[in-house]
């Protein structure tokens, strides 16, 4: 059983106007069997935080081509992407890429 | 260095121990560093390996083109999106450094605001504006901020193509530097403080560092922003919307750097931008103009030269080193904000490239080679001979070819004149170009145009693929003054040279311009 995490969640590049123009969310994870990893998450974000249309910002079970996912500021690619499981203050930011956020 | 990565995976231990692909790894690079972020297909870069790297392709961007010559007054477009946000702030880099390796030439910063087109409410507007300007004042370069209104009072010579002297050769670069930099030496010590002539130094200080002096009330009329928010209601697709708005803020931009004498402007479109575009710009009929609307420089306007020092920088590259350098930039919500992935071939197209470079990661750059090969080739030797006709609202060399009836446009031009409505004589008799002169030339003049229909007066100016657009926007009348001016004009001058010829049936070239003039 895992324990609760402390997160910062953070949009840029216009993905925030899904989220009701709000930037930075601190969110806390609750408790679960399995260890909260970025996939959990995304389905935790939707869920929780997601405010329209969620085509926009996740296809699949990973965010949309074009969001890019920084972790602690650094390059999602670098640790395991879906698979990264995230730490208690971790800092996940989602920078939208696409024309018009 | 490493180790931090090490340390910071200890406390998961408790859980099953979850491998941390690429933090072992290093940066490929320096071989030392903790890499942050992977560009190209698997290479890990490490902060300052990538901060190196990144400037390093901009400057050699703008090297190898060696387009932009010492003094030039060159105006950066920007719109407040990362990638425009991130050019300014390389030339801002560029312009700090010392001696060798400064940048020379000398920069300004022209903003649009295209709320209106963007259905933004004026409070937001006037919030985004005070940002921007808030970050213009950061910069420090001379600045002008423009409202896409503006449009409706630009002069129809916009829309002309200005002859420029021959490109600048290797030969001439070279001399320019040269020559600039003995300036600089003769300037001795006084001048080594700022690095710039006196004679620049004064055009600095009269560039003026907000609007132009002769209007100072920036703020759009009630009744312009109305007009504008007409004319992109009336446009029926979002794909037509995108290229009328692309078309009025070029025009607006080159105006503005004509009244200031900027010959070069930079615009911050990136590798993955330019690489969508590029697929659009073909599903939308303008494969003939490929290389001019994705290539490094674009030379359709003559007098002043689009360059586009970005495009070596993928988006990826460009969001990364914003954020880990604190570039500031500002969103602000775009005419497609929000809309579904299929409301337009911009958004369909976005999206099938950004899922393809999901999978295959070299999607992108290979799109992008191939806008690298292609060769700005005018059709029959335009560049050298007189300019051929040029797209009204583009300013390409029309690729509109009447007699091969085998192009698109062929098969298009007897549909179009089917669909016409029968050119009767039209209620508005065309207003006289007051500057003719001659009444009874005047009015032979008007009665050339009455015979046609306007909007096929403006549709056969148009490219192929700027008329498939126009299709999209069922009157002309909300379109700003300037264009249907220009239209009427060369319509007009069209008529003219006709007639002139019929009279000189036989007569050499020679009279036939001097008939002209």
């Amino acid at each position: 059983m895992a324990a609760p995490l402390s997160v910062e969640v953070e949009f840029g590049g216009g993905a925030e106007l899904l989220f009701d123009g709000v930037k930075k969310h601190q969110v806390t994870l609750p408790g679960q069997e399995e260890p909260w990893d970025i996939r959990n998450l995304l389905v935790w974000i939707k869920k929780n935080l997601l405010k329209e249309r969620p085509e926009l910002f996740i296809q699949g079970d990973s965010v949309r081509p074009g969001i890019l996912v920084l972790i602690n500021d650094a390059d999602w690619e670098l640790l395991g992407e879906l698979d990264y499981q995230l730490q208690d203050q971790d800092s996940v930011l989602f920078i939208s890429t696409l024309h018009g956020g | 260095m490493c180790q931090v990565g090490e340390d910071y995976a200890d406390p998961a231990s408790d859980g099953p121990p979850a491998p941390r692909p690429g933090r072992e790894q290093k940066c490929v690079k320096c071989k030392e560093g903790l890499p942050v972020v992977v560009i190209r297909a698997g290479d890990a870069f490490c902060r300052d390996c990538f901060k190196a790297f990144y400037i390093h392709k901009f400057r050699a961007v703008l090297g190898k083109n060696r387009l932009i010559f010492p003094g030039e007054k060159v105006l950066l477009a920007w719109s407040g999106g990362p990638s425009s946000s991130s050019m300014v702030w390389q030339v801002l880099e560029g312009l700090s450094r010392d001696s060798a390796k400064r940048l020379r030439f000398v920069p300004a910063v022209v903003y649009v605001d295209e709320g209106a087109a963007c259905g933004q409410s004026p409070e937001a507007r006037a919030k985004t504006l005070a940002e921007m300007k808030l970050i213009l004042q950061t910069i420090g370069f001379p600045w002008h901020v423009v409202a896409l209104e503006e449009v409706f009072d630009l002069p129809p010579s916009v829309l002309r193509c200005f002859a420029q002297e021959p490109v600048g050769t290797e030969g001439a670069y070279k001399a320019a530097v040269d020559s600039f930099l003995q300036q600089q030496h003769m300037l001795g010590p006084e001048g080594a403080g700022d690095s710039l002539s006196p004679a620049q130094g004064e055009e600095q200080l009269s560039w003026p560092c907000t609007q132009d002096p002769q209007k100072p009330n920036k703020l759009p009329t009630a009744a312009q922003t109305e007009a504008l928010s007409r004319l992109f209601d009336s446009v029926k697709t979002l794909t037509a919307k995108e290229e009328l708005l692309q078309t009025l803020r070029t025009h607006l931009i080159l105006h503005v750097a004509r009244t200031h004498g900027c010959s070069k402007v930079m615009t911050g479109d990136s590798c993955t931008r330019l690489a969508i575009k590029l697929m659009t710009s073909l599903a939308l009929g303008r494969g003939a103009f490929l290389a001019w609307d994705t290539g490094f420089s674009d030379e359709r306007h003559g007098d002043v030269v689009v360059v586009r020092p970005m495009r070596d920088h993928t988006l990826k590259e460009v969001a990364f080193y914003n954020r880990l350098f604190a570039v500031p930039s500002v969103f602000t919500p775009a005419i497609d904000t929000k809309a579904p992935e299929k409301a337009s071939i911009h958004r369909l197209m976005e999206a099938f490239l950004l899922r393809l470079q999901a999978q295959f990661p070299s999607t992108i750059s290979t799109v992008y080679r191939t806008s690298e090969k292609l060769v700005k080739a005018p059709r029959d030797g335009c560049a050298a001979g007189p300019p051929g006709p040029r797209c009204l609202l583009c300013m390409c060399t029309l690729d509109v070819d009447t007699v091969d009836s085998a192009t698109a446009f062929g098969a298009q031009t007897p549909l179009h004149l089917s669909q016409m409505q029968p050119p009767a004589p039209l209620p508005t008799v065309p207003s006289c170009s007051a500057g003719m002169g001659r009444a009874q030339g005047c009015c032979w003049v008007a009665g050339s145009c009455e015979r046609e229909d306007p909007r096929a007066r403006v549709v056969e100016q148009l490219c192929y693929g700027c008329r498939v657009n126009m299709k999209d926007l069922p009157s002309l009348d909300p379109l700003p003054p300037y264009i249907l001016a220009e239209a009427q004009l060369r319509s007009q001058r069209a008529w003219v040279e006709q007639q002139i010829q019929e009279y000189l049936v036989e007569d050499s070239d020679n009279e036939v311009q001097t008939g002209e003039s």
